[in-house]
């Protein structure tokens, strides 16, 4: 397979992610759809340790690690800086978790998406706080274990739908990708960093670490995530014009879920309902995208 | 040039002539008109500048990180929730060593819901590696700004200007502002060694082990213990130029003083107005300002408290299960020397309250007639208050 992309790496090894980590992937893809010409606001998240301790770091270009909820608001001051200094070729992007942007830094996020700051927010997304050891977030699906969803108290409420808040925002570009479509990724990435205003990507990371799988499933269950309907490929522009970027053949849910460790208490039951939920999310999709099912 | 201008707008002038380039603020009263008249000055060009309408006094901070971070010389203001608001990032901005300069309104913290003037707010940040610089009067708040920009690029520390609500912010004095270029000559381009730079990528604030993070905090104390060398020499820079000094501390009649008051903020001019009633009557009462409260000018405050047979404090503050703050700060700063004076601590005019004349009057005679401080505070000016029990 071919890459639009540079063949140069921008990340480079020495980093300290876990083996299989979905987001040191999904890092690497972003880096090369990018370029050198690009500032990275990085909060909290697994990506600052990941990065590696002062005075190592294992990516090439100019990063400022900032406060956990600040990923949107730290992106607006680096952009408004080099606005000022003339600077309006380099691209400013938050590379944040989910913690970090459904939760703690969705105000910031929200604010500076309102204000249409020209940035990139992308999200890599594996569901819960891996950096702190596998605590609920809102990101968290319907079904999962976490060290603070644990036994009969696994987690009972559905996913927050990040895109939709984001669309609603009327942000000019709005994404979902996944690290095992990488040319889709890699074009989406493109895609926003050529839009001016706010871009959000939604890229779905997973975590062999906190899903209770093997390493080398960590593509394997990210790509069944799309082909489930699970994580719909899609993009919307302007808050308005939704495309389906990939439509998969009808495979079941419970396939992803008996792969992996965090859904092992789930019954049948709970299964049908969890099928039942992703049904109802496709059929809104495809109804927003002017689509037939 | 003398204009008439509010303590406030006082501060926006100094903005400008510090040619900051990005500015991020969230409303809260009393400190609007300081961003008011700034987002004015950027939508009609009078200032080349982006000003960033945040969505939170947090926000507002982290953008100013990021804006720092990126090499330009930035601005905010705040009061009272809204500098609570921002304190985590506080922290953050002196750990980064990033110059940001702030005007902070003193108004008091809620419940209950009070827009008047207290300390507390900004006492209660004095642990996060600010410099902190006490204001009287809209004079020394222009000049204080311009001067904080000088003091905090040279020491790579965030500094923050402190003034009284309304009884400052709001209060309109005759004020100098000078000319651009005389600005100009007193505060250079801003020039940072280490910023947010594709040509040459640093990995700015990252995670730091065991083995650094301490040299990093000494390298902090090392810089904070530098400021206050460096407030004189700025201070110098700025008389050659403008031909006006306030010094870290102000000693005014303490030289043969046996009681002297200390001040902050805008009770030292109603500590002049004390001296101007009691020394005629013989009294030997003198006053000692304090401006610099971070870095703390201990060795400034021992010289001129050393020979003072008795020590006022009047506090704007309190810290909760101790005392008045500034109380602390002069206990701490002369328990070493030998024979050192006792300390009166006195708490007046929270949530806004005045403090009068005929207030620190009172107090004076009430120390006059004291042998030793009948408790660690006194409070001052209390209505009876009926407590539940």
């Amino acid at each position: 397979m071919q890459l639009d992309a540079l063949d140069k790496e921008l990340m480079c090894s020495g980093h300290v992610g876990c083996p299989g980590c979905g987001a040191t992937i999904a890092m690497r893809f972003v880096l090369k759809a990018l370029g050198e010409k690009t500032v990275m606001v990085l909060p909290a998240c697994c990506w600052s340790v990941i990065a590696g301790p002062f005075p190592q770091s294992s990516l090439k270009i100019p990063v400022i690690h900032t406060a956990f909820e600040t990923g949107g608001a730290t992106a607006s001051g680096v952009r408004a800086a080099l606005d000022m200094k003339g600077d309006t070729e380099t691209t400013v992007i938050t590379w944040a978790g989910d913690g970090g942007t459904f939760d703690i830094g969705f105000q910031a996020l929200s604010g500076a998406v309102e204000r249409n700051e020209d940035f990139i927010y992308a999200c890599y997304d594996n569901e819960a706080y891996m950096n702190t050891g596998i605590q609920r977030s809102s990101s968290t699906p319907y079904g999962a274990w976490t060290t603070t969803t644990t036994g009969a108290d696994w987690k009972k409420l559905r996913k927050k739908n990040i895109v939709e808040a984001l669309v609603a925002h009327r942000i000019p570009y709005a994404a979902t990708a996944n690290i095992a479509f990488p040319e889709d990724l890699i074009r989406k990435v493109k895609k926003a960093k050529a839009i001016r205003g706010s871009k959000f990507l939604h890229i779905y990371a997973s975590c062999p670490t906190g899903w209770r799988i093997p390493s080398e499933m960590s593509i394997k269950i990210a790509r069944m995530a799309v082909q489930t309907n699970i994580f719909p490929l899609y993009e919307v522009e302007n808050g308005v014009n939704y495309t389906i970027n990939y439509k998969p053949k009808e495979y079941l849910v419970r396939e992803y879920f008996k792969l992996q460790g965090r859904f092992r208490h789930l019954k049948d039951t709970d299964l049908d309902q969890i099928q039942e939920m992703v049904n109802e999310d496709w059929g809104l999709l495809l109804r927003k995208a002017g689509e037939h099912a | 040039m003398k204009k008439v201008l509010e303590g406030s707008h006082a501060v926006a002038e100094a903005v400008r002539l510090a040619k900051v380039q990005v500015i991020s603020a969230y409303p809260i009263t009393p400190q609007t008109h300081i961003v008011e008249i700034l987002s004015d000055y950027v939508t009609t060009g009078k200032m080349d500048a982006k000003y960033l309408r945040v969505e939170s006094e947090h926000s507002c901070m982290a953008a100013l990180i990021g804006a720092q971070s990126s090499g330009v010389r930035t601005f905010t203001a705040t009061s009272s929730q809204g500098l609570a608001l921002m304190h985590e990032l506080l922290h953050w901005a002196s750990g980064a060593r990033l110059p940001i300069v702030m005007a902070e309104v003193n108004r008091a913290l809620a419940p209950g819901w009070n827009i008047w003037n207290d300390q507390t707010d900004s006492l209660a940040q004095r642990d996060t590696g600010w410099m902190q610089l006490y204001c009287e009067d809209g004079q020394e708040v222009l000049d204080t700004t311009i001067q904080a920009y000088r003091l905090a690029e040279i020491v790579n520390l965030p500094a923050m200007v402190v003034l009284d609500a309304f009884y400052l912010s709001h209060t309109y004095e005759p004020v100098d502002v000078p000319d651009q270029d005389e600005v100009d000559r007193f505060l250079p381009t801003y020039e940072p060694a280490f910023i947010l730079d594709t040509k040459h990528p640093y990995s700015l604030s990252p995670l730091v082990t065991p083995n650094a993070y301490m040299e990093m905090r000494y390298d902090i104390a090392m810089a904070m213990d530098d400021a206050l060398e460096q407030f004189d020499r700025v201070e110098d820079e700025f008389a050659k130029i403008f031909d006006r000094r306030y010094g870290a501390v102000e000693a005014i009649d303490c030289e043969g003083a046996d009681i002297v008051f200390v001040t902050s903020g805008t009770v030292t001019s109603t500590g002049r107005l004390l001296l101007e009633e009691l020394r005629p009557r013989g009294e030997k009462v003198g006053v000692l300002k304090i401006k610099l409260f971070r870095p703390f000018p201990v060795e400034a405050v021992r010289r001129a408290l050393g020979k003072a047979k008795k020590v006022v404090v009047i506090d704007r503050n309190f810290s909760f299960g101790a005392s008045g703050i500034f109380a602390q700060e002069v206990r701490a700063a002369i328990c070493n020397v030998p024979g050192h004076p006792p300390v009166f601590g006195y708490i007046a005019g929270l949530g806004g309250r005045d403090i009068t004349v005929k207030l620190l009057e009172e107090i004076y005679f009430d120390v006059k007639g004291s042998s030793a401080p009948r408790k660690e505070s006194i409070w001052v000016g209390l209505q009876e208050v009926n407590r539940a029990t």
